[in-house]
C-alpha cells in the first residue's frame, strides 16, 4: 500500500468548510493508496465546477479542461497511454449537462477509465441552478417556479447505454465509499460511480440529512449481474436510494477491441520513423 | 500538348470508376494529369462532373475551355456543350445524340448488353475513350480485371473491347516520358503528412470535404499503427485530441468550417494549456451549412482569431497536394516545438482535386519532439508544467513517463505548477510567456511563393489553393502584349504573418490587387491591418466554384487595362 500522504497536494482547496467534496477527495487519495497506485501512475481529468478542482486537491497527473468535457481528453489519454490509470472527477451538471452527449458515446465506446460523478443535485461553482438531477419543484433564482423538467436518472442512463459498471455512493458512508472506488477503479471498462455529495451553500433541499434518511445498502446477496434487476434498483428514489454497485458486467473494453491498442506497448512507448510512410505511396502509382 | 476532358453524369452512373481507372492509367502512360470533380450534396442523381487535363507538361489547375465531353446523360451535354472547343466533340449513348455536327452518339449501352451486363456501360466508355486517344490498349486491360475482380471481370473486359471497336483513333497523343510519379489530392497528402509525422490517433466527426483525411487513415490503421476514432462530435474530437497529446502522442483532428466553430473553446483550451495540437481546416461555403461539397477560402479572418481570449496560434494555407504532405509533417513539429496550435488551412477544391506528383520524399522529414525523458530529468524538484524560462517554452514532461513525478494542466489561469490562480502578476507574466511565443515563430514562418518580377507594376497577392490557377494565368498573361510587368505572391503561412517579400514588391507597384474565393477580401483585410498596404483592387469569387485561370486573366484586364 501506498502512503496516502503522497497524494496530498500542496495546493489550498477553495471548498467551503463542510462540503461533501472534502470526504469525497480523502475518500479518493485512500482508494488509490489501497491499490498501491503511484501518483505518476494515475490522471486524473475533470471539467470545470467545484468537484472539477480536484485534479488541483490531489497529488497526481491531472488535465482540468473545459466545462463538459472531462471525458473526452480522458478518452485520448487513455489512447495514448493504455498503462494510466485514468480517472474522471467532475460535476453532475458537468456530466450530465453540458458533457451529456460524451457522457452516452463513451460508455458505448467501454473505454477503461473511471468516472466520478460529484453529485450535488446543483450548480455549485455558478451558485445554485439546477442541475440535470436536481429534482422537481426545486426552486432556485433561476428556476423560480420550481423545477419543471424530469431529472435524469444518469445510472438508469448508463445501464440502458452498455455501461459495464454502475454504481452510487454517498459521501456520509466513507468505507463503503472506498470500497465502490477502488471496485470502479480496477474494473476492466467504464466505471460510472455517481457520490452524492452535499452542497451546503446552495442545495438546501437535498442536504446530509436528506441523503443519510433516503439512501440505504443494498443487501449482500444482492446480485449485481443482473440487468433487469439493476435497472429497477436504478429507478428507486421515492422509497429509499440504494448505495452500492447496482450493476456490472465484463465485455471486451475499447483497448480490447482495437486492434493497435490491442496489440504491443503503449501508443505513448512506440518508436515511429518518417520512414513508415513509403508503404503507402503504391495506393497513389 | 494540353488536353482537356469532362466526364458528366448523375450520381450513381459509375463515373468515379471511369474516371479513376483512366485517370491512373494516364499517369502510368508518362502523362501529367490533373482531375477536379464536381459533385452534388446528394448520393443519387443530380449533376456531377469530373475533368481530367492531361499533358506532357506539368499541370496546376483545372482550365475552362474543354476538349472532349463523355457524356453519361443529357445534362452534362447542355451543360458543357458551351465550354467545348470548335473542334472538339461530347460523346455519348446513340441515344442522347439529337444534332449531328459536335455531338457523336455511340451504340455503347447496346455494347453493355452485348457484353451481358448492363452495369458494364462505363467500361464501355472507357474502350471508346482509349482508343479514340489511340493509347496502349494492352495495359489498360490488366487494370480493368484488377479492378472488377469481384464484379464480372470478363463482362467488363468485354465491353471495354466492344467500347473500343467503335471508333478510329481521333487524337494522336505525343509521347510522354514516364517517369515515377503519384496522382493525390490535397486531403490524401495530409493524411500521408501525418502518418510521416508519426500521428497515431486520429479523432474527428464526419464533415465534407475533409471527410476523406479520415477515411484514408482509417483503411490504414494497422498498416501504420494508427487508431481513427469517429468521435460524439468535433467538440469531443478536438478534445480527444488534446487529451492524447497531453498524454505523449501526436495526435490530430480535422474538420470543416462548421464543425470548427463547434472546436474553437478547445482551441483555446490548447493555447492556454499549452498543448501541441494540430487541426485541419478544409473550408467549403459557409455560414452554417452552407455550400458542403463546394469550394470558399471564407474562414481566414475566423482562424485569426478563433477561441475566445487571445492565444498563440499558427497558421497555415496549403496549395497543392504537394505542400499539404510536408507542411503536414512541418506542422506537427513546430505544434510541440512551441507547445501551441497549429492551424492546416485547405478548401474542397485543393482536398477534391488530384494532382501527379514526385513521389514525396520523406527523408526531408524528420520527428522532432521537444519532450525531455526520465533520464535528463531533474528527480529532486518538482516539476512545474507552466515553469517561466527565458523564451517562455516550460520543459514538457509526458504524465506517468517520469517516475515520481506529476504534470497538470489547467484550463483556468494558473501558477508554475498548473494551479489555479487570481493574481494579476502571474496572470501578466503568463500572458506573456504565451503570447510571446508569437515574437518566436516570427523566425520559423516562410515567405510566400513569388512569380515574375521583381519591380513589379501589377502586384497579385493570393493565398492556398488560389495558387495553382493563378500560376497558370500567370503564364496566359505573358502572352498579353499590353499587360504591364507583373508579380504574384501566394501566401502559404499566414500567421504570424510574413511581410518581408509583400514590403518589398509592393514599394515599386502602382496596382496591388488581391485575389481571393471569399466576399470580404480576407487576405487583404490581413494584410491591411499588419502592413498599412493597401490592395487597390480586388478579384473576389464566391460561387462555391474555383476560379479557372482563364477567368483570373479575363477579371485582371478589366481591372488593369
Ligand atoms: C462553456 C461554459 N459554460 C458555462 C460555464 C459556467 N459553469 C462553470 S461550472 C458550471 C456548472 C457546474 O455545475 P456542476 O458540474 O454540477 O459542478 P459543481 O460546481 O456543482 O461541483 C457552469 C454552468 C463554463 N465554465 N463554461
Ligand atoms: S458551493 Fe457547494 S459544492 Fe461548492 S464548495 Fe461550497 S459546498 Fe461544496
Ligand atoms: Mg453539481
Amino acid at each position: 500500500m501506498t502512503d496516502v500522504k503522497c497524494f496530498h497536494s500542496s495546493d489550498p482547496s477553495a471548498w467551503c468548510p463542510g462540503c461533501g467534496n472534502h470526504a469525497l477527495l480523502a475518500a479518493l487519495k485512500e482508494a488509490l493508496a489501497q491499490l498501491d497506485k503511484k501518483p505518476h501512475e494515475v490522471l486524473v481529468c475533470s471539467g470545470i465546477g467545484q468537484a472539477a478542482k480536484t485534479p488541483h486537491y490531489i497529488n497526481t497527473n491531472g488535465f482540468n479542461g473545459l466545462h463538459g468535457r472531462a471525458l473526452p481528453p480522458a478518452f485520448g489519454a487513455k489512447v495514448a497511454n493504455k498503462d494510466l490509470t485514468v480517472i474522471v472527477n467532475t460535476g453532475d451538471g458537468d456530466s450530465y449537462g453540458e458533457g451529456g452527449n460524451h457522457f452516452i458515446h463513451n460508455m458505448r465506446r467501454n473505454v477503461d477509465i473511471t468516472h466520478f460523478v460529484h453529485d450535488n443535485m446543483i450548480y455549485g461553482l455558478t451558485k445554485g441552478q439546477a442541475s440535470p438531477t436536481t429534482q422537481k419543484k426545486h426552486t432556485t433564482e433561476v428556476q423560480t417556479e420550481g423545477v419543471t423538467l424530469d431529472p435524469v436518472k444518469p445510472l438508469a442512463m448508463a445501464i440502458t447505454m452498455g455501461a459495464t459498471f454502475v454504481a452510487r455512493g454517498f459521501v456520509g458512508e466513507k468505507n463503503q465509499l472506498i470500497e465502490l472506488m477502488k471496485a470502479a477503479i480496477t474494473h476492466p471498462g467504464y466505471a460510472l460511480l455517481d457520490i452524492f455529495q452535499p452542497c451546503v451553500v446552495f442545495n438546501k433541499v437535498n442536504t446530509f440529512q436528506w441523503y443519510k434518511e433516503q439512501t440505504y445498502t443494498l443487501p449482500e446477496d444482492y446480485d449485481s449481474s443482473n440487468k433487469q434487476q439493476a435497472l429497477m434498483k436504478a429507478f428507486e428514489w421515492e422509497n429509499g436510494i440504494p448505495l452500492g454497485i447496482l450493476y456490472k458486467e465484463d465485455k471486451p473494453t475499447y483497448t480490447d477491441q482495437r486492434e493497435v491498442l490491442r496489440e504491443g506497448p503503449a501508443l505513448v512507448n512506440r518508436k515511429l520513423s518518417p520512414e513508415r510512410v513509403a508503404e503507402f505511396f503504391n495506393d497513389f502509382r | 500538348m494540353d488536353h482537356n476532358l469532362l466526364i458528366g453524369g448523375a450520381a450513381g452512373q459509375g463515373m468515379d470508376t471511369l474516371s479513376s481507372l483512366f485517370e491512373r492509367y494516364l499517369m502510368r502512360q508518362g502523362y501529367q494529369v490533373f482531375v477536379s470533380k464536381d459533385y452534388m450534396s446528394r448520393v443519387r442523381g443530380g449533376h456531377n462532373f469530373i475533368q481530367i487535363r492531361f499533358s506532357d507538361q506539368p499541370l496546376t489547375s483545372h482550365r475552362y475551355s474543354l476538349d472532349l465531353i463523355a457524356a453519361m446523360d443529357e445534362t452534362t451535354i447542355r451543360e458543357h456543350l458551351p465550354r467545348l472547343n470548335p473542334e472538339g466533340y461530347a460523346l455519348c449513348d446513340e441515344k442522347l445524340q439529337e444534332e449531328k455536327g459536335q455531338v457523336l452518339g455511340f451504340p455503347l449501352e447496346a455494347s453493355a448488353k452485348e457484353a451481358g451486363n448492363p452495369k458494364t456501360f462505363t467500361t464501355a466508355f472507357l474502350g471508346l475513350l482509349v482508343k479514340w486517344y489511340g493509347l496502349d490498349q494492352e495495359s489498360i486491360e490488366g487494370m480493368i480485371l484488377e479492378a472488377f475482380q469481384d464484379r464480372s471481370p470478363e463482362a467488363n473486359l468485354k465491353a471495354y473491347q466492344l467500347g473500343a471497336g467503335l471508333t478510329e483513333t481521333r487524337i494522336d497523343l505525343p509521347q510522354a516520358s514516364g517517369k515515377d510519379q503519384i496522382l493525390i489530392n490535397g486531403n490524401e497528402a495530409i493524411a500521408l503528412g501525418a502518418i510521416a509525422a508519426g500521428v497515431t490517433f486520429y479523432s474527428a466527426y464526419p464533415m465534407t470535404p475533409s471527410t476523406s483525411i479520415m477515411n484514408y487513415l482509417a483503411s490504414k490503421q494497422s498498416e501504420a499503427g494508427i487508431v481513427v476514432e469517429q468521435a460524439e462530435d468535433e467538440i469531443a474530437a478536438i478534445n480527444m485530441a488534446i487529451g492524447a497529446n497531453f498524454t505523449g502522442i501526436r495526435a490530430m483532428t480535422g474538420t470543416s468550417g462548421g464543425g470548427f466553430s463547434l472546436m474553437t473553446e478547445a482551441l483555446g483550451l490548447a493555447g492556454i494549456t499549452e498543448t501541441p495540437l494540430v487541426v485541419a481546416n478544409v473550408q467549403r461555403p459557409g455560414p452554417a451549412t452552407g455550400f458542403p461539397t463546394r469550394t470558399e477560402q471564407s474562414d481566414l479572418s475566423f482562424m485569426l482569431t478563433a477561441s475566445h481570449g487571445e492565444i498563440p496560434r499558427m497558421i497555415t494555407a496549403l496549395r497543392n497536394p504537394r505542400e499539404s504532405f510536408y507542411q503536414t509533417a512541418r506542422a506537427f513539429n513546430l505544434s510541440e516545438k512551441y507547445q501551441i496550435p497549429v492551424i492546416l488551412l485547405s478548401d474542397q477544391y485543393l482536398a477534391d482535386y488530384s494532382v501527379t506528383t514526385d513521389v514525396f520524399d520523406y527523408s526531408h522529414i524528420t520527428i522532432d519532439r521537444y519532450i525531455d525523458e526520465d533520464s535528463e530529468y531533474d528527480h529532486e524538484t518538482p516539476y512545474k508544467r507552466y515553469a517561466l524560462t527565458e523564451n517562455g517554452i516550460s520543459p514538457r514532461l509526458i504524465p506517468g513517463k517520469v517516475a515520481d513525478q506529476i504534470v497538470l494542466a489547467d484550463s483556468d489561469e494558473h501558477d508554475e505548477a498548473g494551479h489555479i490562480t487570481e493574481s494579476a502578476s502571474i496572470r501578466i507574466q503568463m500572458m506573456k510567456k504565451r503570447m510571446g511565443k508569437m515574437e518566436l515563430l516570427k523566425d520559423e514562418i516562410e515567405e510566400p511563393w513569388h512569380w515574375g518580377t521583381d519591380q513589379p507594376e501589377v502586384l497579385l497577392l493570393a493565398w492556398g489553393s488560389v495558387a495553382g490557377p493563378l500560376q497558370e494565368a500567370l503564364h496566359l498573361l505573358q502572352k498579353e502584349k499590353d499587360f504591364p510587368e507583373v508579380a504574384a505572391l501566394v501566401f502559404g503561412d499566414l500567421w504570424p504573418l510574413p511581410v518581408e517579400k509583400l514590403k518589398k514588391l509592393s514599394a515599386s507597384a502602382k496596382s496591388i490587387i488581391n485575389i481571393e474565393q471569399n466576399y470580404t477580401g480576407q487576405l487583404a483585410k490581413l494584410l491591411r491591418q499588419e502592413t498599412g498596404i493597401f490592395c487597390q483592387h480586388s478579384y473576389l469569387k464566391y460561387d462555391g466554384r474555383q476560379m479557372t485561370p482563364e477567368e483570373i486573366v479575363e477579371a485582371l484586364k478589366k481591372e488593369v487595362l
